[in-house]
């Protein structure tokens, strides 16, 4: 054995804060461990998945029939805006953040995050800024209801007049939400340029690595925006000032410009981690290298650059002028190129594999199944003459859901089921696992693909009723919802049971490649600590028949023995 | 299954097969794109088919994408599943850079394409003309000149939470928007209090209204009908309430339409949101707050919510 020196690059992180417990308290606790840190935010965000998808079943209990008699139209306003708020900001983005945790200093070799105590203040913000969120809805005329874009000058309407309202709160959640996130991003791109093993080049990193890379990029860039644009939101709101406001001279329209310029590249700011998460697993699980590592990785950059200029397809019909609307009708059919190019090498990968259909995998399959669907109907929406016909219908909330839940969601999933054994160190029951995938399926299936009709139809999105054509796939989309309500059931079974009880989990259950499967399950404190592998080869060596790293025989031995 | 090595000459079973299967796939593609009309309302305006064509090639061309990639999925579902104690690897190819040149091209030339054919039919709806700011309290139609191509209006649509009003240049006002057959209409967008959104499904357009702009905009229903008029932008409490519809007419019942209106006196129009709003005072104004709906408007003609609208 050649001893594995030290390598210089590589920062030592502090240990967990002094005092903090080693036992089931420590993930109530201000913990540096980047994998507690992980697991926080991901069990936290599963709770808010809960929240915000009871949100989503009252608004489809309400629209299982044409007229607005469930609840009071303001009800409804309120709560789906607080579902979209809750989702996004309080689902998707920390679960991602919870796996960047996970994933990167093990996939990579790094000890911790490069600044472990931000990384716990930037967790600690969410319980933070979730109770601001939800205490809007105590709040003197309810919460937030403009919908999540929050658009003025309806969002600027305060009807009761009190200076502490659910826009107030929601427009500061937000905020909170972005200096959170960029706390994120500094820390996560950081870790990844600065903290890796000897010996792992960027060629030589996981995609998962480069796709969360591409994704904390577009952070950086694109979040100042919308913060900025939401500090003059609240002036506008709070403080009597006129930017977005007409009657003072401001345009509504200038709120479009800096909401959309981060929140339409914050789809690829979710969607991306999933490319990786597809391209982690499906090699596993085909038992065959990634098929074009190099064109996979690289496109998760050209994302990342084109995401920056697509913002105005959200404004076709705002009084853009046509240039405008050609040039970003242009922009946004590019990212068909890059997405292609992975969707393309997926296929490539389970091309003439050795398949293993288990959960992750089901997950994997029927994501990416879904995600070919919503890039197809992506680039109708970028097309201007489709989009002004079927933008602000319901064919555009069917698109978006088959993106952010049948693509990210899935992508979740996978990943919470394949990575479950080496972080809880417990299997998963298999059984349990199928039945939440098949509900999942057939319940999200339900519920998106009828939506696209009524999109088509014309019927307009966020309304609390409907008229009467519309009905059948409304109904069929209701009773969709409420079977992802039920698919819950299993995962939270499978998820609180198997952790508990469930069988101990082997160091490589999957014969997964990869420095984290180096590792014990659950892997310890600071990971390697003081014996961080060399790498020497690309990774998803499957079929390939070389080592990883040097000496992998060593660190094989030592993740069964610990 | 090992690496083999590279067969001299082609592989006639496999060309045969994909053969097939891409002749199959391009019916099917075929078949969905002719479907697609059937997805949408009536055509009622010039846009219409332009719009219908569109899309009918994009789902063309999507299905093609869609059921090729998901019939590869299918193949290897079908043919490489492991056994359950089948722990052996799969072919390790790890890439193909002719292939994958090929398919970074073809996407590529394929948007290339679509985006040329779209700027083509987006100049041809002629519908849209920028925004131009006002001052509130200056009468914004004085910013704005008459589509000189358009044979009726300009026609002032006035929007707000949660009412729409259509004022003709005669001065007759009405709360359900008529329109002649076959003319170019040029209507005058203006919002009174937040943003609305001008849709009328059947025509295939939609034009944000937007307060403190006002923006003219021109089209040409081509069908006699009952349309609907909905509001896309979603405005607050009674957005869902804010419909109106569009009936266009032949030359002469538009004629006798106008005349006639003309000598109604002036009466409260549709006003979808209040009766919502008053049983909710009346029931003690529960629920979350929301601003009052804006006064019924003045007109001529109130209109009939009751009839059935064509689509």
């Amino acid at each position: 054995m050649t001893s594995t020196n030290y390598d210089p690059r590589i920062l030592k992180a502090p240990h967990p804060v002094p005092g903090a417990p080693d036992n089931w308290k420590r993930f109530f606790s201000f913990n540096t461990d980047a994998k507690v840190i992980g697991i926080q935010y991901i069990a936290t965000s599963l709770f808010f998945l809960l929240v915000g998808g009871l949100l989503a079943m009252i608004v489809r209990g309400e629209l299982i029939t044409p007229p607005a008699d469930l609840v009071d139209p303001t009800v409804y306003n309120g709560l789906y805006t607080m579902h979209g708020t809750v989702m996004l900001f309080l689902f998707l983005f920390p679960i991602l953040n919870g796996f960047n945790n996970l994933l990167i200093p093990t996939m990579i070799g790094a000890p911790d995050m490069a600044f472990p105590k931000l990384n716990a203040a930037a967790f600690w913000l969410v319980p933070v800024f979730a109770t601001v969120l939800m205490g809007s809805f105590f709040a003197p005329g309810g919460p937030a209801s403009s919908g999540w874009w929050s658009y003025p000058p309806m969002s600027l309407q305060n009807p009761l007049g009190h200076f502490i309202n659910g826009e107030f709160l929601w427009i500061l959640a937000v905020a909170l939400s972005g200096i959170s996130s960029i706390m994120g991003a500094i820390n996560f791109v950081t870790t990844i340029i600065r903290m890796r093993a000897p010996g792992m080049g960027f060629f030589k990193m996981p995609v998962y690595v480069w796709t969360a890379w591409a994704a904390q990029t577009i952070q950086l860039v694109g979040l100042p925006a919308l913060t900025g644009g939401a500090v003059m939101l609240l002036f506008d709101l709070s403080f009597g000032t006129s930017f977005f406001r007409p009657e003072g001279g401001g345009d509504p329209v200038l709120f479009q410009h800096f909401f959309w310029f981060y929140s339409h590249p914050a789809v690829y700011v979710l969607v991306l981690p999933v490319f990786g998460i597809f391209s982690e697993l499906f090699p596993v699980y085909a038992r065959k290298p990634l098929f074009g590592y190099r064109f996979v990785a690289l496109a998760s950059f050209g994302i990342t650059f084109l995401s920056l200029i697509v913002w105005a397809h959200h404004m076709f019909y705002t009084g853009t002028p046509n240039w405008m609307r050609h040039v970003f009708m242009f922009t946004t059919m590019l990212i068909a190129v890059p997405t292609g190019v992975k969707v393309f090498a997926w296929l490539g990968t389970l091309w003439r594999g050795n398949l293993r259909l288990n959960t992750p995998m089901l997950f994997c399959l029927g994501g990416l199944f879904n995600f070919i669907f919503a890039g197809i109907t992506g680039v109708m929406l970028a097309t201007v003459p489709i989009d002004i016909h079927v933008g602000n219908t319901y064919f555009v909330v069917a698109h978006f859901h088959y993106v952010i839940f049948n693509t990210i969601a899935f992508g979740v999933f996978a990943g919470i089921y394949h990575w479950f054994p080496k972080f809880t160190g417990r299997m998963y029951y298999e059984g349990l696992g199928k039945v939440h995938f098949g509900l999942t399926f057939i319940g999200a299936t339900l519920n998106w693909l009828p939506l696209h009709w009524a999109g088509l139809l014309g019927m307009p999105r966020r309304v609390a009723s409907y008229d009467p054509e519309f009905a059948i796939w409304n109904v069929i989309a209701s009773i969709g919802a409420f079977m992802l309500g039920v698919a819950s059931i299993p995962f939270i079974l499978n998820m609180v049971s198997s952790w508990a009880r469930g069988p101990q989990a082997p160091p490589n259950p999957w014969r997964a490649i990869g420095l984290e499967w180096l590792l014990p399950s659950p892997p310890p404190a600071e990971n390697f600590e003081d014996d961080i592998p060399t790498v020497i080869s690309e990774p998803y060596g499957y079929g390939l028949g070389h080592p990883l790293v040097e000496d992998e025989e060593f660190y094989v031995r030592r993740s069964q023995e610990a | 299954m090992t690496t083999s090595a590279p067969k001299n000459g082609p592989n006639v079973g496999a060309i045969v097969i994909i053969s097939i299967a891409v002749a199959i796939n391009l019916v099917i593609a075929k078949l969905m794109a002719t479907w697609s009309y059937s997805w949408f309302p009536p055509q009622a305006s010039s846009a219409a088919s332009y719009v219908d064509d569109l899309f009918a090639l994009e789902t063309g061309i999507g299905s093609f994408i869609f059921f090729g990639c998901t019939g590869v999925m299918g193949w290897v579902l079908l043919f490489n599943r492991a056994g359950k104690y089948d722990e052996s690897d799969g072919a390790p190819i790890e890439g193909n850079t002719k292939l994958e040149i090929i398919w970074t091209i073809i996407p590529l030339v394929t948007v290339f394409a679509i985006a040329a054919y779209t700027m083509n039919v987006n100049m041809k709806l002629q519908t849209l003309g920028p925004k131009h700011k006002y001052a509130i309290g200056s009468d914004p139609t004085t910013l704005v000149s008459f589509d000189p191509t358009a044979e009726i209006g300009p026609i002032d649509v006035i929007a707000r939470q949660w009412s729409w009003e259509f004022v003709y240049p005669s001065g007759v006002r009405s709360s359900e928007l008529h329109l002649p057959v076959d003319q170019r209409v040029n209507l005058r967008l203006i919002s009174q209090d937040v943003l609305h959104s001008f849709y009328v499904p059947a025509f295939r357009l939609k034009q944000d209204i937007i307060p403190g702009s006002i923006i003219s905009y021109s089209l040409t229903p081509t069908k006699e009908g009952r349309f609907r008029l909905r509001d896309a932008m979603f405005s607050g409490a009674y957005f869902s309430q804010n419909q109106t519809d569009v009936i266009v007419e032949s030359e002469q019942t538009y004629d006798g339409w106008l005349k006639a209106t003309a000598k109604q006196p002036l009466q409260p129009g549709l006003d979808p949101g209040r009766p919502l709003y008053d049983r909710r005072l009346s029931r003690g104004d529960k629920g979350w707050a929301t601003v009052p709906p804006a006064p019924a408007p003045m007109v001529n003609d109130p209109g009939d919510p009751s009839l059935p609208h064509d689509a």
